[in-house]
């Protein structure tokens, strides 16, 4: 693996290198929060943030998306559609994990989804370590380091005066050559990088215990638990759009005067017509079963289907429910019910 | 790469009322490859499109016909089944598929065979059904039972004639009730017509197909006292669909997701899935 580093004021100067030849997607402050968004300058890009309100599963997976046009009831055009080449600039390594996870279920062997994979291919991932972990972040407890580059192809770590950037594929040694500003990353560099990753996974503080949950679940379907549960949850399914390894959809016709799109939409477990038939039968009826559908499906059903639990730790879904359900309480009184 | 969601084109070239609001149609390819190219088992289904108005999932009604044909009987009670219904011979829809595992054939051969179909249940069963007839030989006593709401609703009438008409093979029907029209057979549920059958559990295999709650009982009430092994009960579930392929999780129940492990499964598997129908 070779390593770079770069001066702190040079990286703006990079991505704007980048910026002629890429969609660069970048973490963006808000008002009130930090979001990845197109930057059209290097100066845009605000490289304090602790991580994005959303995740950057859209990048993959839209909130909606185009799949086909049609006209008076004929198919007309085809997608995918072409996005251009993008880089995505300082993802954090919980929601590159995410990606992996949705590569899972949308590249299998026996179903691939070009709209996914045509996106997936054409983007590049430039990850970045975490400094300061959010209190709410528990990667660490689903395998993840906050420092790791696994799945990016450059990664970055913040050691203060400049940045280190691990070349991970040919994709980042490609992007690496587009601007000459780098240097080789000497020793001591290297030490102050290892460093940084150590305190960040020091600092998350809150662990929740994984091994056994599957396990533990596999008997709980009728438990009295998911009675209480739910009970303050009031469906708004925030959680569930804003996890990056929720992936779930539906597909729907938009027409105007003949003319029209198919599109699929981001849905989630936690609506009652997700699971709604025809016949006006829910089989999901309550909050109850959807709250339990929820969690079963990312510590239980996901594990057994790809092999890996559908949580990065990322904490989104705790920070932004509006009734302060928070996951990892939950899976504490499941490991201790 | 294939495209998944992309329906090919198909012309309705048939339309064979069956009922109230139940039309089978007879859809064929438009592209000439595509016909040539597709090909289905009995127990899967398509998603079928309607553009502008949206996409569901049908169980195929025929088994294998002409080359690039196929049936689809359906029940007009949503979008997009009532905007079918109002379309005439000539007019074209979307289809992507055939999903889903199917029925199994080869391993029922030399058994003797129950069917219960309630309602438009009956339709998946069909193509199994006609298989079977045509391969005569390789099965044993073949029973079909069908019970519909009212007599109006009885599904496949001419067809469920024939084939009581076939050597070995047996039709009751029975309906829930009168609604004013002529009926001079059997009133009740389905299951009253298990008194005037006479099957070997040990050696036969059952394909039930219908509402929920008649699965429940027909499975609980009489396979299982009756002495039939929980693998030799096979039936299919139903769930909100619409990838088709897995991905969208519409129709994930337990570790398995309705569309891609099932619509098939025998009772053996059924009853390890959480109780969530």
């Amino acid at each position: 693996m070779e390593e770079k580093v770069i001066s702190r004021e040079k990286v703006v100067t990079f991505i704007d290198t980048l910026i002629g030849k890429y969609y660069v997607f970048a973490p963006v402050k808000k008002k009130d929060f930090i979001s990845f968004d197109e930057v059209k300058s290097g100066n845009e890009v605000y490289l304090g943030y602790r991580n994005s309100k959303d995740s950057p599963k859209r990048f993959l997976f839209p909130q909606s998306e185009v799949m086909l046009r049609y006209e008076k009831g004929r198919l007309i055009e085809e997608g995918p559609f072409d996005y251009g080449k993008r880089v995505i600039f300082g993802i954090r390594p919980c929601d590159i994990k995410g990606f992996s996870l949705l590569n899972k279920v949308f590249d299998n062997h026996d179903f691939r989804d070009p709209y996914f994979i045509t996106k997936r291919d054409s983007i590049i991932l430039i990850g970045m370590g975490c400094r300061e972990p959010q209190t709410t972040c528990f990667c660490t407890s689903l395998g993840i380091d906050p420092g790791s580059s696994d799945g990016a192809d450059l990664f970055i770590t913040d050691i203060g005066n400049k940045y280190v950037f691990q070349i991970l594929t040919s994709k980042g040694e490609g992007i690496i050559s587009e601007y000459d500003g780098f240097n080789d990353a000497e020793k001591a560099d290297l030490d102050m990088k290892e460093k940084v990753s150590e305190d960040a996974k020091e600092r998350i503080r809150t662990k929740v215990e994984i091994s056994g949950l599957k396990e533990k679940l596999d008997g709980m379907f009728e438990d009295p638990f998911w009675s209480d549960l739910h009970e303050k949850c009031i469906g708004c399914a925030i959680c569930t759009y804003l996890c990056p390894t929720c992936h779930c959809f539906d597909i729907e016709d938009e027409t105007v005067n003949d003319k029209g799109v198919r599109r699929r939409n981001w849905d989630s477990c936690m609506f009652p017509l997700f699971t709604l038939h025809t016949s006006g039968h829910n089989p999901r009826e309550s909050g109850k079963e959807r709250m339990r559908q929820r969690i079963m499906h990312k510590f239980n059903y996901f594990v057994s289907y790809w092999g890996d639990t559908a949580c990065v730790g990322c904490g989104r879904c705790i920070i932004n429910c509006p009734v302060n359900m928070d996951l990892r309480k939950v899976i504490n009184n499941i490991n201790h019910g | 790469m294939e495209n998944i969601y992309l329906p090919k084109t198909a012309k309705i070239i048939g339309i064979k009322d069956e009922g109230l609001d139940l039309k089978t149609f007879t859809f064929s390819f438009i592209n000439s490859e595509v016909k040539e190219a597709f090909s289905y088992k009995p127990g899967q289904f398509l998603e079928l499109s309607i553009f502008g108005v949206g996409e569901v999932p049908i169980s195929l009604s025929s088994s294998q016909i002409e080359k690039g044909s196929f049936q689809l009987t359906i029940y007009a009670i949503g979008e997009v089944t009532r905007s079918l219904h109002k379309m005439k011979v000539g007019d074209v829809v979307g289809i992507r598929g055939p999903f889903g595992n199917g029925f199994p054939f080869d391993e029922a051969k030399g058994k003797d065979i129950l069917f219960v179909g309630g309602g438009i249940g009956m339709a998946p069963l069909r193509p199994l059904i006609k298989d079977m007839i045509d391969n005569r030989s390789d099965f044993g006593h073949i029973i079909i039972l069908h019970g519909a709401r009212t007599p109006r609703y009885i599904i496949f009438r001419d067809e469920l004639k024939e084939w009581g008409k076939v050597e070995g093979v047996e039709v009751h029907m029975t309906v829930n009730r009168v609604d004013g029209e002529k009926w001079d057979g059997e009133i009740g549920l389905i299951t009253r017509l298990f008194d005037k059958i006479e099957i070997n559990p040990r050696n036969s295999v059952a394909f039930v197909c219908g509402p929920l709650f008649m699965i429940h009982i027909v499975v609980e009430d009489y396979l299982l006292k009756m002495g039939f092994q929980e693998e030799a009960i096979i039936s299919t579930l139903e769930r909100h669909m619409k990838c088709g392929v897995g991905h969208c999780g519409h129709c994930n129940v337990g570790p398995k997701y309705i569309c891609i492990d099932g619509p098939v499964f025998t009772y053996r598997e059924m009853k390890i899935l959480p109780k969530e129908f």
